[in-house]
C-alpha cells in the first residue's frame, strides 16, 4: 500500500500532468488573439480603427501576435478631428512607421472648414460630425466590411451589452435590440451588401488589465498618459488642455499645473487630472485607488443621460 | 474596474506596488453567469457583489443614489447594472450585460442575463461561456417553473458549477427551516436535470447577508458567503486533459520558407515533435515548432493562441484541424444534437442552413426533430418545429463534414450555430450529442488518395473501396483544384485519364506511378486496407 502511494507521488512529481493555470492576461490574449485572425479569415476588407490612445496601443500589439511572423494584414485608419492633441499625432506617426504599417487618415475636412468645434456647436454636435460622420464617410470611401475598434465593455454601461461582432447596418447603425446572439467563440461575420461589422477584441479587457498588459509588454504609448508640468485651464475641478486658441477663451484660470491624461480624445473635451504618475507601475498604483470611472473625465459623457447609447446608435464607437 | 486594492493603499502604508502586480499577473479568471426571474433580485445581487467587493466607481454610485424626502440616501444596486434605456423605461434585464470585477485572489467576468423564458436564448449565451452559474431563488417562492428551467439551461450548455443562491432570506426571518427546504428541492432538481456540481447559499442581496460579508443574521449557515465560493471553486480548464486539438484559422505564410497554421488549440497540449493528424484528410506529420510572437514554445496548451508548422509539407486550410495522432475527433456529416432556437423564424426541417464550427462554415440541414423539451416540465414531447427560445433534440447533416466530438467532452469541438443563409441572423445554437455516420478513415499515410489511370483500372478499386465502405468520386475532370477540393471534402478521388498504369498524385499534386499488379495491391499502397471507424457513440 505505502509504496503505491509512495510511487503515485512520486510519478505525480515527475511527470507534472496539468500545467499551473493561464494568468486571466493570458487567457485575454489567445482570445483577442483568435478574434483577429477570424475576422481576417472571414472578411474581404477588415480595417483597424486607430484612435492613438492606450487602448488603440494594446489592440495593435494584440495584432501583431494574430499574425506574426506575418505582417498586419489590415490597414489602419484614424479618425482625425482636426483636434487631436499634437503629442498624439507625433506618436501616431512614429510609431505606424516604426511599425512599417499602412495608416489611413481621414478628417472631416468640409465640417472643419466651416469652424466646426465643441464651443460653438456644443459638444454633441461637434462629436457628431467631426467623429461618427467622419467616421462614417471613411467606411463607406474605402468599401471597409468589418473595423476593429478598441471598445471594452467595462468602460460605460450601454458597452457592457455590445457583442464582440456588432452587427450594423447600412447606415452603419446599430440596434441594441436586434443584436445577433453570440454563443461560445463562434462569430457570425456575415453580413448583406452596404452592411458591416464593428469588431471589439478588447471586449473583456478592463482598464486595469490593459495598463498591466502595457506593463508588461513594454508597448509603447502616448507621453501624454504620463505626469508632467503642463499648461492648463482651471475650472473648478476641472483641467482643461490649451492646445488650441478658442479654449484660451474661455473662463477659468490658466496655470501650469502637474497633471496626466487618464484617457485621450480630443484636447478640448478630454479633462487632465492632477497627478504624480510618471512611471506604469504609478499610474496602476494610481488607478486602484481612484475612486471614479475613467470615462468621468470625458466631457462629451455628461450631456445627457445615455448619451453614449444615443451615440453608438447613430454609428459612434 | 478593479478597486479591491483601494483599501490596501489607504489602510496599509507599505502598500507595494511591485508586489500588487505579481498578485496582479498570476491572476486566474472565473466566468459566471448569473440567472433568475424579474423579481428574484438578480441585478440588485449583482450591484451589491460590486459594491461591497469595493469593484464600483463613485461617480457610479452617484448616479443611482436617490435620496427619499428626509431619509437617509439609498443605492438603488439594481441601477448600477442595468445598462440600456430600454430596460430602465421597463425596469427589466432584457439583454446579456457583462460585468467585470476582481478580488485579491480572481478576476471575474459576469455574464448577467435575463431570467424570463422568452429570455431562454440569452440564458443560453451567457451559459456558453460560463464556468459557473449562480441560479436565484426566492425564499418566498422556492423552487419554480424557472428555477427548472435556468438548471436545465445550465446542464445543457455544460456549466461545470451551478450554485443556488437563496435569495431575499430577510423576508423569511433568516429561517434555517426554510434554507433547508429550498436546499433539499434544489438537490433533487439537480439531480433531475444531471447537474455535475451544485451548492445552496442563503443570502439577503437587498441587505448584502452572505454575499460578500457573511453578516450576523443567519448563524446557523456555517458555509461560506457566495464571493468566498466564487473565488475558491477550482476553475475547470479540463481541456487540457483531453487530446490535442488544433482548428486552423488562417495559414501564416509571409515568404516561401516559412508556412503556419495559426489557431486557438480547443483542448490538450502540444510538444514539439509530436505526431499529429490533419482533417479532413488524414494526413500524418509532427509538430516542427510552435511559434509565438513572443518566441518559440517547447509546448503549449487549450486555451492558447498559437501557430504551428509541420516537419513534411502538408496541404491545411481554413476549416481543417490539427490533431493528437492517436486520439483524432471524428470526422462526421450526420449527428444527433440539442438545439437551442434563438430567431422569431421557426425551424424548418430539410431547409438549408448555414452551420459554423469550429473555424469552418459548411452548409447543413436539420433532417429531423426528435422531440422538444417542454420546459415547464422537462419532459420530451413530439414536435415538427422548434419556435423561438425552444430547445430541442435533432438529426443534422451536413453537406462537408464536421471534426467533432460531443459537446460533453468538449465544448469548443462539440458546439455549433445556424446562419439563415437568407437574412444572416444566427437563428441556432447546437451541441452535439451522438455522432451517427462518419465518412472517412483518419489512418491515411502519406500522399493524398486521389489516383489516375484508364476506366478499366480504377473501376474495380472504386467497387473495392465502396465495399470497404469509403467515400470515393470517379471523375474525368482534368483539374488539379477540383481534386484539391473533392480530396479536402473527405472523399477519395479516381480521375480517369488515357494512361495505361495507374499514378498516384504526391503532396504537390503531381502525379507518379503507382507500382501495383492488383487491386488489393493499390489499396495496401494507399494505406485503405482498414475499413472506415465504426460509428462513434
Amino acid at each position: 500500500m505505502a509504496s503505491t502511494a509512495l510511487s503515485q507521488i512520486a510519478a505525480t512529481n515527475i511527470a507534472p500532468k496539468t500545467p499551473p493555470p493561464l494568468s486571466h492576461l493570458k487567457l485575454l490574449e489567445a482570445e483577442s488573439i483568435h478574434i483577429f485572425r477570424e475576422v481576417a479569415a472571414e472578411f474581404e476588407k477588415p480595417v483597424m480603427l486607430y484612435s492613438i490612445g492606450k487602448d488603440s496601443s494594446v489592440m495593435l500589439r494584440l495584432a501583431q501576435k494574430a499574425f506574426y511572423p506575418g505582417p498586419i494584414p489590415f490597414p489602419l485608419l484614424h479618425v482625425d478631428t482636426g483636434y487631436k492633441f499634437r503629442e498624439m499625432l507625433e506618436f501616431r506617426d512614429a510609431y505606424t512607421r516604426e511599425l512599417g504599417l499602412n495608416l489611413l487618415v481621414w478628417r472631416n475636412e468640409a465640417a472643419l472648414a466651416d469652424g466646426a468645434n465643441p464651443v460653438k456647436l456644443g459638444t454633441q454636435r461637434c462629436c457628431g460630425l467631426l467623429k461618427t460622420t467622419a467616421l462614417l464617410d471613411a467606411l463607406r470611401y474605402y468599401g471597409f466590411d468589418a473595423a476593429f475598434g478598441g471598445a471594452r465593455r467595462d468602460e460605460e454601461k450601454s458597452r457592457a451589452k455590445e457583442r464582440i461582432f456588432s452587427f450594423r447596418d447600412h447606415a452603419g447603425q446599430w440596434d441594441p435590440k436586434a443584436q445577433r446572439p453570440e454563443l461560445w467563440n463562434l462569430y457570425n461575420g456575415r453580413t448583406g451588401p452596404g452592411e458591416s461589422i464593428r469588431v471589439f477584441p478588447l471586449s473583456n479587457w478592463t482598464e486595469l488589465d490593459i495598463w498591466h498588459y502595457i506593463h508588461l509588454e513594454s508597448i509603447p504609448i502616448v507621453p501624454l498618459y504620463f505626469a508632467k508640468e503642463r499648461r492648463m485651464l482651471v475650472r473648478g475641478e476641472s483641467l482643461i488642455p490649451i492646445e488650441q486658441s478658442f479654449v484660451e477663451a474661455l473662463p477659468g484660470d490658466e496655470r501650469w499645473v502637474r497633471c496626466r491624461l487618464r484617457s485621450l480624445g480630443c484636447s478640448p473635451c478630454t479633462g487632465a487630472i492632477r497627478s504624480e504618475a510618471d512611471t506604469l507601475p504609478k499610474i496602476i498604483a494610481e488607478l486602484v485607488s481612484f475612486r471614479s470611472s475613467e470615462r468621468a473625465n470625458r466631457i462629451i459623457d455628461h450631456d445627457q443621460d445615455g448619451s453614449m447609447e444615443i451615440k453608438k446608435r447613430e454609428g459612434y464607437f | 474596474m478593479s478597486l479591491f486594492a483601494a483599501q490596501l493603499v489607504e489602510e496599509a502604508p507599505t502598500f507595494s506596488i511591485e508586489d500588487f502586480l505579481e498578485a496582479e499577473r498570476v491572476k486566474d479568471l472565473l466566468r459566471f453567469t448569473t440567472a433568475g426571474s424579474v423579481d428574484d433580485g438578480k441585478s440588485t445581487l449583482i450591484g451589491r457583489l460590486l459594491y461591497d467587493s469595493r469593484n464600483v466607481y463613485e461617480d457610479h454610485v452617484r448616479s443611482v443614489t436617490r435620496s427619499h424626502g428626509t431619509a437617509a440616501a439609498a443605492i438603488d444596486f439594481a441601477q448600477l447594472t442595468d445598462g440600456l434605456r430600454a430596460e430602465r423605461e421597463q425596469g427589466i434585464t432584457i439583454d446579456v450585460a457583462y460585468r467585470y470585477f476582481s478580488t485579491a485572489r480572481r478576476k471575474f467576468i459576469i455574464a448577467d442575463t435575463p431570467g424570463h423564458e422568452q429570455y431562454t436564448r440569452n440564458m443560453a449565451t451567457g451559459a456558453s461561456t460560463a464556468d459557473l452559474a449562480i441560479i436565484l431563488i426566492d425564499a418566498r417562492k422556492g423552487v419554480l417553473t424557472q428555477t427548472r428551467r435556468h438548471a436545465y439551461i445550465a446542464s445543457l450548455l455544460g456549466i461545470p458549477h451551478v450554485i443556488a443562491a437563496i435569495n431575499k432570506m430577510d423576508l423569511v426571518n433568516y429561517s434555517e427551516e426554510v434554507f433547508f427546504q429550498l436546499s433539499r428541492d434544489f438537490a433533487d432538481l439537480a439531480s433531475r436535470v444531471s447537474l455535475r456540481s451544485f451548492n445552496a447559499v442563503p443570502i439577503s442581496a437587498l441587505e448584502g447577508d452572505n454575499v460578500v460579508h457573511a453578516g450576523h443574521k443567519m448563524p446557523w449557515y456555517i458555509g461560506p458567503a457566495l464571493l468566498e465560493y466564487l473565488e475558491s471553486v477550482p476553475v475547470e480548464r479540463a481541456t487540457i486533459d483531453l487530446a490535442f486539438r488544433l482548428p486552423v484559422q488562417r495559414v501564416v505564410r509571409p515568404d516561401q520558407n516559412f508556412r503556419g497554421f495559426a489557431g486557438q488549440i480547443t483542448a490538450g497540449t502540444i510538444r514539439r515533435g509530436d505526431p499529429v493528424v490533419i482533417l479532413p484528410s488524414g494526413h500524418t506529420s509532427r509538430i516542427q515548432s510552435i511559434v509565438t510572437f513572443d518566441g518559440e514554445l517547447e509546448s503549449a496548451a487549450a486555451p492558447l493562441s498559437v501557430t504551428v508548422t509541420l516537419e513534411d509539407e502538408r496541404d491545411v486550410s481554413r476549416g481543417d484541424l490539427i490533431a493528437a495522432k492517436d486520439a483524432p475527433p471524428a470526422v462526421a456529416n450526420h449527428f444527433e444534437a440539442s438545439i437551442v432556437w434563438l430567431s422569431s423564424q421557426p425551424l424548418a426541417t430539410g431547409l438549408r442552413y448555414l452551420l459554423k464550427h469550429t473555424s469552418q462554415t459548411v452548409p447543413a440541414r436539420v433532417r429531423f426533430i426528435r422531440h422538444k423539451i417542454n420546459i415547464e416540465t422537462l419532459d420530451p414531447q413530439a414536435a415538427d418545429t422548434l419556435d423561438l427560445n425552444a430547445i430541442g433534440v435533432v438529426e443534422v447533416e451536413t453537406d462537408r463534414p464536421l471534426l467533432t466530438d460531443l459537446y460533453t467532452q468538449s465544448r469548443a469541438t462539440g458546439s455549433f450555430i445556424l446562419i439563415d443563409p437568407s437574412s444572416n441572423a444566427t437563428v441556432g445554437a447546437g451541441m452535439i450529442r451522438y455522432i451517427l455516420t462518419t465518412t472517412v478513415a483518419n489512418s491515411a499515410e502519406g500522399s493524398p488518395r486521389i489516383v489516375l489511370g484508364k476506366s478499366e483500372l480504377l473501376v474495380p478499386v472504386e467497387q473495392y473501396l465502396l465495399d470497404l465502405g469509403h467515400a470515393v468520386v470517379r471523375t474525368r475532370v482534368q483539374n488539379q483544384n477540383i481534386w484539391r477540393a473533392l480530396h479536402h471534402s473527405g472523399v477519395i478521388v479516381l480521375v480517369e485519364t488515357s494512361d495505361a498504369t495507374l499514378q498516384r498524385v504526391g503532396d504537390d499534386f503531381t502525379p507518379s506511378p503507382l507500382i501495383a499488379d492488383s487491386t488489393e495491391a493499390v489499396i495496401a499502397a494507399l494505406h485503405l486496407e482498414s475499413s472506415p471507424p465504426a460509428e462513434h457513440l
